[in-house]
């Protein structure tokens, strides 16, 4: 895409305000926007959540069913999480299949879920090697306003918190459902990710629409209940001194307690 | 990363790593520029058991012409791993996985790159992955950016890559296959050694504050020993024999 004569001046603005310790809403720099999580949205699904991020909205669906393991990981339940942009989203926004923008926007989310061990997949397993629970998490986002990634996993987090997995019984090597026996998912931990974006010198924490067009680089971490890091995703077209990925790492740690509190609210 | 269980002995008391290293130390890397004749630059890597060739076309005009951008020039970047490059044939159509590692080796070159000179062009990056051992985006990105040199495109720096990871409770260089499937953490890191920036960071597994911090400067050191061999490649090539003519 080429830049505008507007879209210069727009980077000229948010940079300038930068530099007088401004961003372009007035937040902090190391302050997301207002978080609002609703669950429990979608009753035909085993785990919903409807989550937004400022204007950025994301609606996340979580499906259960019986699958079959991954061929190297017989004693593992299954979890597959992918993301799409609607078209309703944004006017750039197509209908098709995913760009590397969205496979990496799953890709990134599944990685924080799976990495940080949320879910204790080994009491996932019907019958080994052969049938295991599959938890499907599916995100749509229906309003984009920047940051996709945190908004998503947020969606992700809440939505599996607050599911029910179904039980089910082998009976001649087939799973049968058996009915009203919900039980809460087997959580270990709540992974927070913290997207932050660079700007010249600055790390700004979950960057709007406006400022991700501006951004020189950006990076997600995600951390554990420990306030351990578990993933880590770096994107953008620049790249981060070690310095400031030491800062970064502080922010995020700092940053996600607060969030975390509020997913923790979400159990089902 | 799953922690799966497994017999091997990822460390001995000695220190000693399951393929015979210490925990400071890479595997054997030979990159040489120059190996394909249509390809405007080409790099071939052998980093540990992968063996990656890079083929670099460009700056040329940009087919779709939608994609061309009148400021500066784009670059595209295919990693693609061959059908028999692992133990389980890998079907040939490109993976999420390798969209993935296209779009982040893609980001991790260009900060080196002043394709600002040439508006309205692309530079194309082919990456085939012929043979597959874990880090095989780093050595992607090592041949990636020596092919790039080899080139003649203007660079600020070269990007080199390397990872380092939590194996047995300690922090290594270079995760190699094994330890990336029973280890506990995997970060790739790509570097410009020159202007000192990280152009490709991931994670994968549970780091605490500190042991991120040191695996960054374990993989960064890794990645200028890479550095060194990235230069000895090029100057082989153009200036035949290590001479410095």
């Amino acid at each position: 895409m080429t830049s505008s004569v507007l879209d210069q001046l727009k980077r000229k603005e948010i940079v300038d305000l930068l530099d007088q310790g401004k961003r372009i809403d007035g937040r902090a720099f190391d302050q997301s926007r207002p978080l609002s999580i609703e669950t429990g949205v979608i009753s035909k699904a085993n785990g919903s959540a409807r989550v937004r991020l400022g204007d950025t909205e994301i609606v996340t669906g979580i499906k259960i069913q019986p699958d079959k393991p991954f061929p190297d990981l017989g004693d593992k339940g299954i979890f597959i999480c992918t993301a799409e942009i609607l078209p309703l989203a944004h006017p750039d926004a197509e209908p098709g299949p995913p760009g590397e923008d969205v496979i990496e926007l799953a890709r990134v989310v599944d990685r924080g879920i799976r990495e940080s061990g949320m879910i204790d997949m080994s009491k996932l397993v019907l019958e080994k090697d052969k049938s295991v629970i599959g938890i499907f998490a599916d995100n749509s986002v229906v309003d984009h306003d920047g940051n996709l990634f945190d908004a998503c996993s947020y969606a992700t987090t809440a939505a599996i918190l607050s599911c029910k997995i179904p039980k089910w019984e082998i009976k001649n090597a087939v799973p049968v459902l058996v009915e009203d026996h919900e039980s809460s998912p087997p959580i270990t931990t709540i992974p927070v990710s913290i997207t932050m974006g660079r700007i010249g010198e600055h790390i700004l924490v979950d960057p709007n629409a406006e400022e991700w067009e501006c951004i020189d680089a950006r990076i997600t971490i995600t951390t554990n209940s420990d306030g351990n890091i578990c993933a880590l995703q770096k994107g953008g077209k620049n790249g981060f001194t070690v310095d400031q990925l030491s800062k970064c790492a502080d922010i995020a740690i700092s940053a996600a307690t607060k969030i975390r509190e509020r997913l923790k609210q979400t159990k089902g | 990363m799953g922690g799966r269980e497994s017999t091997l002995v990822l460390l001995d008391k000695n220190g000693i790593r399951c393929d015979g290293r210490k925990i400071d130390e890479p595997r054997k890397i030979m990159i040489k520029a120059g190996v394909l004749k249509n390809a405007d630059g080409s790099a071939y890597i052998e980093f540990g058991d992968n063996k990656i060739i890079a083929g670099v076309f460009g700056p040329r005009d940009v087919h779709p012409k939608h994609l061309s951008n009148t400021d500066t020039g784009i670059l595209r970047c295919r990693y693609h791993m061959s059908p028999f490059s692992v133990t389980e044939r890998k079907n040939p159509a490109p993976s999420r996985r390798e969209i993935e590692i296209s779009k982040v080796i893609k980001e991790a070159l260009l900060p080196s790159l002043m394709l600002e000179k040439f508006p309205r062009t692309v530079v194309d990056v082919f990456i085939e992955v012929l043979q597959a051992d874990g880090g095989s985006r780093c050595a992607a990105i090592d041949a990636a950016s020596v092919a790039l040199a080899d080139a003649g495109i203007p660079m600020r720096d070269m990007v080199c890559a390397c990872a380092a990871g939590k194996v047995a409770d300690t922090i290594v260089l270079d995760v190699n296959n094994e330890e990336d499937q029973a280890g506990q953490a995997d970060m790739p890191v790509g570097y410009m050694p020159n202007l000192n920036k990280v152009t490709l960071l991931q994670l994968d597994g549970v780091l605490t504050r500190d042991e991120y911090k040191k695996c960054i400067d374990t993989a960064i050191g890794g990645c200028k020993l890479v550095y060194q061999i990235q230069k000895k490649a090029l100057t082989d090539k153009f200036f035949e024999n290590g001479g410095n003519q």
